[in-house]
């Protein structure tokens, strides 16, 4: 499924719908750049999961963990992170199997090996010709189908 | 009384020995920590915990001259962070409560950063207003008396912090990028490039650098330098646009607050700009600059509140767990 967002607020939109639809257990990874929009889907998503905190780029926090409904939200963001061995350092396996939570992880190449063969990919791609759009593409998914 | 504090919330190990209100040691397992802004170091796998709970405990006793049997209590950060390694320093804190039969007090992690402040200057007196400013927060804090603050602000994206170091990467500096771009400004024109600063309007107290970073991103898309503009331009006004919020968020809170005093506590309070244009703006405000050692994540601020608390009274049940959320007692 490909879908082209126009604003911050088209993003957030579509991401806020896929939280409604992913269940408990599921890990996504955002994929994309600096300034792609991964931190701006995580804000939608969470809004989806009716999250009123401000959810903010949990890149030197690695992870932010937030009470949501119908489950939780785990924000986890692997920038600082150069191998999968620091993310299990820092109790990665509890994001790889959320119970009760859904996980989303940015940057989420740089511990491609040990993620779940299931996971959602999501790329995010930024074009200079419309700088406010921004280009999600997701697979892996029973939506892709 | 002897206090033995802990902190684990995210990729440090500390460790500090507080003796009625005096820092006697503040260990942390990174070489790095002061060269740093947040205290972030890269190599994470470095930094494991369990490993290193021992050793940085036994070289912060050893740094203090403390024999392990005198210590009266252990503090140890209950949260925000990280479930798993908050986990990993509360258990070890319970072993060695239970193993030596004395108190163990659970501490706010925020809270103590904000308590370092007292340590910093004895004369500190509530109220005042603090910000906190590092590459995982960007807040404002007024701080009414021990457990009744308010948090005024707060940034919506970004941290601060992470606004310098995500510059930096993008211009192609190095890492960490706070001083790095704080280097690659000198000389530079802070008024070269107009870059936004968010959310300013009205009384608002939030803070927003996503946008900033985007902009920085397009203005790099087609740069290149020239007899106008040079990459020393770009850093200085990228810098500026990020004082330049914090600055007028800080100076709104105090205002808003009647406060007389203002802390600046965080890995970014290093920054030069920040310093310079905060005494600027506030002028008639007594402005604090905690050392970075009690900035960054580190053991003191939690042996130091977690003497605090116990001399205020407060037991707790052993029976407490890691809270990756904790929240302050705000009032």
């Amino acid at each position: 499924m490909v879908r082209n967002c126009r604003s911050v607020t088209e993003t957030q939109e579509f991401a806020a719908e896929l939280a409604d639809s992913v269940p408990a257990g599921h890990v996504i990874a955002l994929l994309g750049n600096l300034g792609s929009g991964k931190t701006t889907f995580a804000q939608g998503f969470a809004s989806g999961l009716g999250i009123r905190e401000h959810v903010g780029s949990p890149t030197f926090k690695l992870v932010s963990e937030y009470a949501g409904f119908p489950h939780n939200l785990h924000h986890v963001d692997c920038y600082r992170l150069q191998h999968a061995d620091d993310f299990f350092n820092i109790g990665g396996e509890r994001y790889l199997a959320p119970e009760h939570a859904v996980t989303l992880i940015e940057w989420a190449d740089i511990i491609s090996e040990v993620l779940p063969k299931e996971t959602i990919i999501i790329k995010f791609r930024r074009s200079k010709a419309e700088p406010d759009t921004r280009t999600i593409t997701v697979k892996g998914w029973y939506l892709d189908e | 009384m002897i206090i033995l504090g802990i902190e684990t919330s995210c990729d440090e190990t500390a460790v500090s020995v507080c003796r009625n209100g005096e820092i006697l040691s503040n260990t942390v397992s990174s070489q790095l920590i002061h060269n740093s802004y947040g205290g972030v170091v890269p190599e994470i796998a470095s930094r494991e915990h369990e490993k290193l709970l021992n050793i940085v405990v036994d070289k912060s006793l050893g740094e203090a001259g403390i024999n392990l049997a005198d210590v009266d209590a252990v503090a140890v950060t209950q949260g925000p962070g990280l479930a798993g390694t908050l986990l990993t320093g509360i258990s070890f804190a319970k072993g060695l409560a239970m193993g030596l039969n004395i108190p163990l007090i659970p501490v706010n992690h925020l809270e103590a950063h904000i308590f370092a402040n007292f340590l910093v200057d004895p004369t500190l007196e509530y109220p005042f207003v603090c910000l906190l400013v590092s590459g995982g927060h960007t807040q404002l804090w007024h701080i009414k008396n021990m457990d009744s603050y308010t948090l005024l602000g707060e940034t919506r994206d970004d941290a601060a912090g992470e606004a310098f170091d995500k510059g930096a990467r993008i211009l192609g500096l190095g890492y960490p990028g706070g001083p790095a771009i704080e280097t690659e400004a000198i000389g530079g024109n802070p008024d070269a490039v107009h870059f936004p600063r968010g959310l300013m309007g009205n009384d608002s107290l939030e803070f927003s650098y996503s946008g900033l970073k985007t902009s920085l991103l397009y203005f790099m898309d087609d740069f290149k330098e020239n007899v106008s503009i040079s990459k020393n331009d770009v850093a200085a006004s990228y810098q500026q646009a990020i004082v330049d919020s914090l600055v007028e968020k800080m100076n709104r809170a105090v205002y808003q607050t009647k406060s007389k005093t203002c802390v600046i506590a965080g890995g970014v309070a290093a920054n030069k700009t920040l310093r310079i244009c905060s005494r600027e703006k506030l002028a008639n405000i007594r402005i604090l600059f905690p050392d970075l050692s009690f900035c960054t994540d580190n053991g003191a601020m939690v042996s130091f509140l977690g003497e605090v608390k116990l001399n205020a009274g407060y037991t707790t049940n052993i029976e407490f767990g890691a809270q990756p959320n904790l929240k302050m007692a705000t009032s």
